[in-house]
């Protein structure tokens, strides 16, 4: 934590003492690098090296094909072995930022002969980004604030929780490589903006164009900056870099984004980017006011600000809208803040203060980023992750200021000691008297900060329990003037060792998210009971059951959620997936699972259906199994199709699977697909997860057959019997054969695997 | 009324005399930034008759256009010696950071025109 500080203050120094700030400096952003990946390793130490959760699966699918085939391949690639019998076209319909960083990298480390799996190379691209997205950290805190502040936000952000949730070794999704783009982008446009170089517009731009490949969040950015240019505008702070950085952007970034096949002709068309043309063209009208004004005094001057004025104006009644459109999602609870920024909410006010001192181009964007993105993260839980970088880097800004003020008065104060001790008398009286200026001076930003009287007359007692006061809420502090404060010994002493602790807290915090909140991944479950640790690895066992048990063109059914898992692990033709892109498709599979048998192996039959899986977690506890998914199953294909009713499967609005629970839900197929057999296990059919007896516990099944149950039942796949060959006449005693033949084989089999 | 034509008169005179004083090579660059705008304008009336059938084309059209202007605009800006705050940046330095921007402008357009 002080290292930091160390180096801001070796860089004030001489030459050699620049020189080894600048050491020190490097020697701390890779001590940060090297924390921000290891932070994120607790799942792999934990677990294994897995790939985790649902959308990761399909990423990782994603950059297998391109790493086996080649880009070409992967922009033409049509998908035949998801949305059976429909199909999606891959490479039109995903971000490909993601994939291609992996894959480039893949691609890299085997031409240097570093043999590494694809698994391996997407398990650690989350770590490596998190690393480099603290150095942009570093970069951009730089430019608002100075090198010592962007160190504290580099460390802040290498192991802030929010930015680990979704990050850690495994988790190999979209928000991992943007968060990165993101803060890059908003690095290289404050650099275009305090150096006015072309230079860095075109690798802004370019800077631009790899967030808009990696997320959509990019709108993000297209709106974020365009609402600075108009701030800086509006608070008289136009200046000619402010053109330089912004108009390049528009024409290059619109272009750019316009390449990328998922966004393409909604650069131009949609309304989240009307509003950076709206400003390019207020910025045009500015310039050219601003130049003719150089032209010609004052004349045209007035008529120039009522332009823009009335141009602004109209802006703003067209910008709300598009604020409005994005709140849809759920908005996150207060401990969900704390849970994820932790001691960072008590230090962006002090950090903001700091900022305005003196506001620069820098610094106001970087608290406007922090403004939009409090408002954001409170309509979206999801957007608490663009939150969090503004956060840390305005946490780094307040607590290396405070240490900047502490660290300062100490070395003013220790320096006043030794020079007291030697030269007792001769100095004493030059001393006193700068001593009782700078307290005289700390006495007026005393005053001047808290409206209180007592200006001159003996200011010391007074003032020093103030500055005690002070020094108790330690964040408070930064925004005093920084020139000529002088706290005594004991206060900044005690203000050090008060940060010291709160960075403890926060370190000890997101350690423990990193380890226990954030770190499974969901494939394998673990469980800790009296006689030690569980591990439940049944997802695994059954894709790898279906992939060397069942031919390759078989389809198998389930639930959408198992989609990208059952392609990626199986590999197996899916009906439905997490893309979730055609409803009716998903109401289909929906309205199988809550019909009866019969209606059900017709559903299935005519999409090919070979296997249906579905997850059950009455035997082991596991909740988010298919059952308690079920009801949303029935809204979503009653939806579409209306004979399946929600009441139908409620009792008195209670949903319930034991014997209360309504015929149409207990002869339903999921039902009993989840419970076939379940009373062999304990004799009494008991489920652990809703805890209670289940309402029907010998059934046959006509239609489907038992094929697979993993070790703690928590997979089951089924395979649909086959069409009998119907015989004129016959047809009543076949029946009633097969479902012999059936209880037959039922009662013959016994589960080898249990 | 005949005040306010007069003022309008004399404030297009004073304007001329004003932009008679700048430098060739900045006239120079405003006459391309003119002739830039001036297509894109062209194109956009064009749009405007025949209608925007491959829109690819005609975004790359206008977007190359308005963005040749733009960076001609920052280069004006920035080799412009009234300027202060580019007073340390020599003007080759603008120059080929013009070049480079200019160089990515027209290979993504290459790539877009399809």
């Amino acid at each position: 934590m002080a290292e930091p500080e160390s180096s801001t203050a070796a860089a004030g120094g001489s030459r050699l003492r620049n020189a080894f700030g600048g050491v020190l400096c490097a020697f701390t952003l890779l001590l940060i690098g090297v924390l921000a990946f290891s932070i994120r390793l607790f799942s792999v130490i934990k677990y294994e090296s897995v790939i985790h959760e649902f959308d990761p699966y399909f990423n990782f699918r994603v950059t297998q094909f391109l790493s086996k085939n080649g880009i070409y391949e992967f922009w033409n690639w049509f998908d035949d072995r998801t949305w059976y019998p429909l199909g999606r076209v891959i490479g039109g319909t995903v971000y490909p930022g993601l994939t291609l960083t992996a894959g480039t990298i893949w691609w890299l480390l085997n031409s240097l002969n570093i043999p590494l799996s694809v698994e391996t190379v997407c398990v650690f691209t989350a770590p490596i980004f998190s690393a480099n997205a603290s150095w942009a950290t570093y970069l951009l805190t730089k430019e608002a604030k100075g090198t010592g502040a962007g160190l504290m936000a580099a460390a802040i952000l290498a192991m802030v929780p929010s930015y680990i949730s979704r990050s850690v070794a495994g988790s190999y999704d979209n928000e991992a490589v943007a968060i990165f783009a993101l803060i890059f982008t908003f690095y290289l446009y404050v650099k275009t903006l305090n150096t006015g170089s072309l230079f860095y517009a075109t690798l802004n731009a370019l800077s631009y164009f790899y967030m808009v490949c990696s997320w959509g969040g990019y709108t993000f950015i297209i709106n974020l900056i365009p609402i600075h240019v108009l701030l800086c505008i509006v608070t008289g702070r136009y200046s000619s870099r402010l053109y330089i950085a912004y108009a390049p952007l528009v024409i290059l970034g619109t272009l750019l984004a316009a390449l990328v096949p998922v966004v393409g002709f909604n650069a131009v068309m949609t309304s989240e980017h009307f509003a950076s043309f709206l400003v390019f063209i207020i910025l045009h009208v500015v310039a050219l006011v601003y130049y003719i004004k150089g032209l010609l005094t004052p004349r045209l001057f007035k008529v120039a600000m009522t332009l823009v004025i009335t141009v602004g104006l109209t802006y703003a009644s067209k910008y709300i809208p598009i604020i409005a459109s994005v709140s849809e999602h759920q908005p996150p609870t207060w401990p969900s803040y704390f849970m994820d920024i932790n001691v960072l909410a008590f230090l962006i006010p002090a950090g903001i203060i700091s900022c305005f001192l003196p506001l620069s181009d820098a610094s106001s964007f970087v608290v406007l980023y922090l403004v939009t993105a409090v408002y954001f993260s409170g309509v979206m839980v999801r957007l608490m992750l663009v939150l969090a970088p503004a956060a840390c880097i305005l946490s780094g800004i307040a607590l290396s200021e405070a240490f900047d003020v502490l660290t300062r008065s100490v070395k003013y104060q220790l320096s006043k000691l030794f020079d007291d001790s030697p030269a007792a008398s001769g100095d004493s009286s030059a001393e006193s008297s700068s001593a009782s200026t700078t307290s005289t001076n700390s006495a007026k930003n005393e005053t001047r900060s808290e409206k209180t009287e007592a200006p001159k007359e003996k200011p010391s007692k007074k003032n020093r329990k103030k500055e005690k006061e002070v020094a108790e809420s330690v964040p408070v502090k930064p925004k005093k003037e920084k020139k000529l404060l002088v706290l005594p010994m004991e206060a900044s002493v005690l203000g050090i060792l008060l940060l010291i602790v709160l960075g403890g807290f926060y370190v000890v915090h997101c350690v423990w998210a990193a380890a226990e909140a954030y770190s499974a991944p969901s494939i394998v479950l673990t469980s800790r009971s009296r006689d030690g640790l569980h591990v439940f690895d049944d997802f695994r066992e059954a894709y790898a059951w279906l992939s060397h048990n069942t031919d390759v063109d078989d389809k198998v059914a389930s639930w959408w959620d198992y989609g990208y898992q059952t392609t990626a692990m199986a590999n197996r033709t899916v009906i439905v997936d997490n893309n979730t892109w055609n409803n009716t498709h998903i109401a289909t599979v929906g309205t199988a699972m809550s019909s009866p048998e019969k209606a059900a192996w017709e559903i299935f039959n005519s999409l090919d259906v070979k296997y249906v899986l579905v997850v059950f977690g009455g035997l082991v506890g596991y909740p988010s199994d298919d059952i308690n998914k079920f009801l949303w199953m029935v809204r979503i294909g009653g939806g579409v199709f209306p004979h399946i009713k929600e009441p139908d499967y409620l009792r008195d609005g209670n949903y319930r699977v034991d014997a209360q629970g309504t015929p149409t839900m207990l002869n339903c197929l999921m039902y009993k697909l989840c419970y076939y057999r379940f009373v062999e296990t304990d004799g009494k059919g008991f489920d652990r997860v809703r805890g209670y007896e289940i309402g029907k516990k010998h059934f046959k099944l006509t239609h489907f057959e038992e094929v697979f149950t993993t070790h703690h039942w928590m997979v089951r796949i089924y395979k649909l019997k086959p069409q009998k060959n119907r015989v004129r006449g016959k047809l009543k005693k076949l029946k009633s054969g097969s479902k012999a033949s059936s209880t037959n084989a039922a009662g013959r089999k016994k589960n080898p695997w249990q | 009324m005949p005040k306010a034509t007069s003022d309008a008169k004399l404030l297009i005179q004073s304007l001329g005399k004003a932009y008679a004083a700048t430098p060739t090579n900045l006239k120079i660059i405003d006459l391309y930034v003119v002739f830039a705008v001036a297509t894109a304008l062209i194109q956009v009336v064009y749009m405007g008759i025949v209608g925007s059938f491959p829109f690819n084309s005609f975004l790359s059209g206008v977007l190359s256009c308005i963005g040749t202007a733009v960076l001609a605009v920052c280069l004006r800006i920035q080799v412009n010696k009234d300027n202060k705050e580019f007073k340390d940046l020599p003007p080759e330095r603008a120059f080929a950071d013009f070049v480079l921007c200019n160089l990515v402008l027209h290979l993504v357009i290459m790539n877009f025109l399809g």
